[in-house]
């Protein structure tokens, strides 16, 4: 298995990666800025237009097995490289087989669901042990949002189409995105949330979420596609052309987990502010230049933290997750696991 | 007889016999990790196969000889051939380490033997296996029991690749610790295979039951 190896995030514009040997040499302005040796990392991820890689680079990712992906300077995910499609055909034709089976999909997303609301809740109720003393109203609020999420995990259980999963899953996020401002504290007040917006995203914490969703996505891709697994096949997502489908539901159990803890930490700790977005003539917000880079920081902290993997029962580091859920979907797909234990956190 | 892209390494058999489920995640699921082992495995058996052909004392050394059987299935190399004056031909295989208990690398040279049998019409009856750590050859005789467990072995290998299902394992700490897969097999979670399902339930309803 690939260690927790880190990912090399790159947002310097007019950046050159070159191959060196056997390291990546990040070069700008005719100077040499970074080598880091390719088998320390498991993803190179490029946040920006103009930032380019050599072919021998590029041959030697594919080689290592590296991902590299280039995004927007926002994150919005562009393209990835790879060399000849690798991996067991074997799985993926079992793959493809059971998104074609709605039975086999229902199993498999209804787990992934119930753990996605099941972290989101636990997000809820450590929000109400830390800062419900404080304020009744809030405890009250982060309760009832935390039973009412209790009650759609019941529901996702008993769902027999993938329709009323993505019924109950919708009404469940309404209800969670209604509680997000009782978990900001301590926060500038000018960082607010109004429901779920994304495209565009309305308000500083929905710019947040969706920067950090985006690189999430990107760990998932590249989890998926070094296990073997098309990443474009989904159970939950349909296909469409373009869209990353089965990364989107594998995200799904780490939404709440990773990306929203780490955006209320940087707003509770009013790391990030008002000053660090700015509103286009839309009204879309997004996050500066200089502050996505702080996020950055952040995201890769959070991905160093370690935890004890539920169902493996090891310790892991938290970046590693995404590798080991798609290993036990690939598990699962093959007939080693009888049913998908999707990540549910303590 | 199996047609020519049907043909399976004779590495796989070693494989097969150490451990099924390995053989499955090198050569049906292609995944392959090198450690330590396999890293020295390679350059003994470099050297075993870079060198130059030579003849001394009626004794022709052939390296790197490419054989197959169409009976069995199978492809491969010959680490070192020799050919004798008096038409007796031994196959000489190289290993790291130590004779083991398993018959996993006896089966490789019976089965190379067997392939050089179909190719030159000849019989075979023994070979050797040179073994670096004692630095010195073990022969073994073709007998029949060895070539059923090679055959056997064979069509084991071929049903596998056929179905293309990976056989589940358990964690077993002789093979497993030695095994090259062992970070990506992960076989000591295969514990839970049958239990992911209640394991999930479970663990669920915990997450529910803690209050607000
Ligand atoms: S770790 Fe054990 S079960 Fe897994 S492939 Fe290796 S020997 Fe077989």
């Amino acid at each position: 298995m690939k260690r927790h190896l880190n990912t090399l995030f790159v947002t310097l514009e007019g950046s050159y990666l070159r191959k060196d040997g056997a390291a990546v040499e990040i070069r700008h302005e005719g100077e040499t800025k970074l080598r880091v040796p390719l088998h320390n990392l498991e993803g190179i991820a490029c946040f920006g237009w103009d930032i380019g890689a050599s072919a021998a680079l590029l041959a030697a990712c594919a080689e290592a097995g590296v991902a590299l992906s280039f995004h927007t300077p926002h994150g919005k995910f562009l393209a990835a490289t790879r060399g000849f499609t690798s991996g067991n055909i074997h799985l993926r034709r079992e793959q493809y087989r059971r998104a074609d089976d709605e039975p086999s999909s229902v199993a498999i997303a209804a787990n992934m669901l119930a753990a996605k609301l099941a972290n989101s809740r636990q997000v809820i109720m450590r929000a109400a042990r830390d800062h419900g003393g404080k304020s009744p109203e809030r405890a009250a609020a982060l309760g009832q949002a935390a039973d009412l999420i209790a009650v759609r995990i019941g529901l996702l259980g008993r769902a027999t189409t993938l329709d009323s999963l993505r019924g109950i899953e919708g009404d469940a996020a309404s209800i969670y995105f209604a509680a997000f401002p009782h978990l900001l504290v301590n926060h500038d007040p000018a960082v607010g949330i109004s429901g779920r917006s994304r495209r565009p995203p309305l308000d500083p914490v929905n710019a947040l979420l969706s920067f950090l969703y985006t690189l999430l996505m990107h760990d998932c891709r590249g989890a998926l596609e070094s296990c073997g697994l098309d990443p474009q096949c989904g159970f939950l997502h349909r296909d469409r052309p373009g869209r990353p489908s089965l990364a989107l539901d594998l995200m799904e159990e780490f939404r709440a987990f990773l990306a929203d803890r780490v955006a209320l930490t940087l707003i509770n700790r009013q790391q990030i502010t008002s000053s660090d977005f700015h509103t286009g003539e839309s009204g879309a917000v997004l996050l500066k230049e200089d502050s996505r880079k702080q996020v950055l920081v952040a995201w890769q902290e959070r991905k160093q933290d370690e935890i004890s993997h539920p169902f493996l029962d090891e310790r892991v580091t938290v970046g590693m997750l995404p590798h080991l859920q798609a290993r036990l979907l690939a598990r699962h797909l093959r007939g080693d696991l009888d049913a998908y234990p999707a990540f549910l956190a303590k | 007889m199996y047609p020519e892209d049907q043909l399976i390494p004779i590495s796989a058999l070693q494989h097969w016999l150490y451990c099924p489920r390995q053989c499955a995640l090198i050569h049906v699921e292609r995944v392959w990790v090198e450690n330590r082992f396999t890293a020295e495995g390679r350059v003994m058996h470099a050297r075993a196969h870079d060198g130059p052909d030579e003849s001394r004392q009626g004794v022709r050394i052939t390296r790197g000889l490419p054989v197959r059987s169409l009976r069995l299935g199978l492809s491969g190399e010959c680490d070192v051939v020799e050919f004798h004056a008096g038409g007796r031909i031994l196959p000489v295989e190289y290993k790291r380490g130590k004779p083991k208990a398993h018959r996993a690398d006896e089966v490789q040279l019976c089965a190379q033997a067997l392939c050089l049998e179909e190719m030159r019409g000849a019989t075979i009856s023994g070979g050797c296996l040179y073994y670096g750590e004692r630095r010195r050859r073990t022969e073994i005789a073709f007998d029949e029991e060895l070539r059923e467990l090679a055959a056997t072995t064979a069509a084991a290998v071929h049903g596998c690749f056929a179905d293309g299902i990976t056989p589940s394992a358990e964690y077993e700490a002789r093979r497993c610790d030695a095994c090259s897969l062992l970070d990506l097999c992960q076989p000591r979670s295969l514990r839970f295979r049958r239990g992911a399902a209640a394991w999930f339930n479970q663990r669920l309803r915990t997450s529910l039951s803690e209050e607000p």
